[in-house]
């Protein structure tokens, strides 16, 4: 029978949650890494069992942490499991992200806008999201603060820039968003090893077609009010993206203000907030089966982080958007004041599509069936930071 | 042996459960200390300094004998008493945040 395993990073840990395909009864383990921010985990498309764990800290910077047993053990990458460390100098570098500003491969380290508009060196602070390759366990993909995006193809023992990103000459413009200048989101296109789309808070969205060393800016159709030009190339505030795989071509985002869907791989983008109660929020993502289904959580606004009217909803469009419909049976509809940040939902592969988010406020929520009912699978965890299910056979 | 004192949370990633001891060649500074202690327990590496400047993180500090040395010279002699092990070498995260 088919199993899911939902991986939960947290303010202070990791947990990881499992179930069997009915999605009832779950098993909790964690937290792993206690008192330590978890940014993001993510498994291997390739090979379950690998999982990679961006953990972090104000005071003792960023950590990359591997499980090759399907988040049973843990180890630095580098550092083999379950050994205490030898002697001498480091295997590995697995928690070293530097920048390439060399003559021969890397683009010069510019600076970026500060929020007041002055300019701000570039300056490494913890990795975001973690990709892994959709085809081999050992590369995986690190999008990070200050935002570039780094890759590794040896099990994440050793990170390098792939630096067309950020030398790609905008750089100057980018800024950051209230969380940092963060390269958040990663998809890999399935049907093409060389497409890839990131995205950045703000700077907007990018799309490589040469498998990362090269990049265009895909922003025409974003109106953002806070930037000098409202329809500027660069220097929108995406919060997500999402795509369904059978059809990479069609992109889901919501940015900061409103909800957008692209169908040329990003070349122009359309509004589809539609009946929307707000359109502010940090989540989008996509049904695994019906590629117009699409759920978002609308946020009360940018200065207020929390659901509206103190009711927590997703709101489900079958029609690739525009008409949106509200999904709560059993979710809070009084007294709730959680957000739901932008790598905080993810969908399950099993025939009846699960979806997962969690909150701030530490409850994580299942859906069996693909919106229409939830179940709170945890309530009191540290404030959520993200949410990925793995699919297991 | 020059006794080190590190955060709970850098014990938890160099598998150490208590004081770190560890031989240091002379002279004994605060960047031998560190050199000592990244080359006995590599995954501290950019942990405490950063990979590539070998700058302090921002939020710790580094004390001994009962005095602050975060701001002192790294090539600065540390204490007799830190190094001839009666007195540790303290690394600590700064009390910024809840």
């Amino acid at each position: 029978m088919s199993k899911v395993r939902v991986l939960v990073g947290t303010r202070k840990g990791a947990f990881i949650l499992t179930s069997d395909g009915e999605r009832e009864q779950w098993e909790i383990s964690g937290p792993h890494f206690a008192g330590w921010e978890l940014y993001h985990l993510k498994g291997s498309p390739a090979d379950p069992n690998r999982i990679y764990a961006s953990q972090t800290s104000g005071w003792f910077g960023q950590i990359i942490q591997r499980s090759d047993d399907g988040g049973k053990t843990w180890h630095q990458p580098g550092t083999p499991p379950g050994e205490k460390p030898a002697p001498g100098p480091p295997k590995a570098a697995s928690n070293k992200f530097v920048y390439d500003a060399s003559a021969e491969t890397g683009k010069p380290l510019t600076t970026h806008q500060w929020y007041d508009g002055t300019q701000h060196p570039w300056e490494f602070k913890r990795v975001w999201h973690l990709e892994p390759s959709l085809t081999d366990p050992d590369t995986v993909y690190a999008g990070v603060e200050d935002a570039a995006l780094f890759k590794s193809t040896d099990g994440g023992e050793n990170w390098h820039e792939l630096p067309g990103l950020r030398g790609h000459g905008t750089g100057p413009k980018w800024q950051p968003g209230a969380g940092g200048m963060c390269l958040h989101t990663i998809i890999l296109d399935p049907s093409d090893p060389k497409r890839m789309y990131i995205a950045i808070s703000a700077a907007g969205a990018f799309r490589s077609d040469d498998g990362g060393n090269s990049w265009k800016p895909i922003n025409k159709g974003l109106y953002s009010q806070y930037i000098p030009n409202p329809t500027a190339e660069i220097g929108h505030c995406v919060h997500h993206i999402a795509m369904n795989p059978s059809r990479p071509g069609v992109l889901f985002m919501q940015k900061h203000w409103h909800v957008m869907r692209s169908d040329d791989a990003g070349e122009q983008w359309s509004k589809i907030s539609g009946n929307l109660p707000t359109d502010f929020g940090f989540v989008i993502d996509v049904h695994s089966h019906e590629p117009e289904t699409v759920y978002v959580v609308p946020i009360k606004s940018d200065g207020e982080h929390y659901v509206m009217e103190a009711k927590l909803r997703v709101y489900r469009s079958r029609t690739g958007g525009n008409e949106w419909e509200a999904l709560t049976k059993g979710l809070p509809q009084k007294d709730c004041y959680v957000n739901v940040l932008r790598d905080a939902m993810a969908v399950d592969k099993l025939d009846k599509c699960g979806v997962y988010f969690g909150t701030t406020g530490g409850q994580v929520y299942c859906s069996a069936d693909a919106g229409d009912s939830w179940n709170a699978i945890v309530r009191d965890l540290p404030a959520v930071l993200s949410v990925e299910v793995q699919t297991l056979a | 042996m020059i006794r080190v004192i590190i955060p709970p949370h850098l014990r938890t990633l160099a598998h150490v459960s208590g004081d770190v001891a560890l031989e240091v060649p002379a002279p004994i500074t605060q960047r031998s200390v560190l050199d000592a202690l990244e080359a006995r327990y590599p995954m501290l590496r950019g942990a405490i300094r950063d990979h590539v400047t070998l700058q302090r993180r921002p939020f710790l500090r580094f004390f001994a004998c009962e005095q602050d040395l975060t701001h002192d010279s790294p090539d600065t002699p540390l204490p007799d008493a830190v190094a001839s092990g009666k007195e540790p070498y303290i690394v600590l995260g700064a009390i910024a945040g809840g």
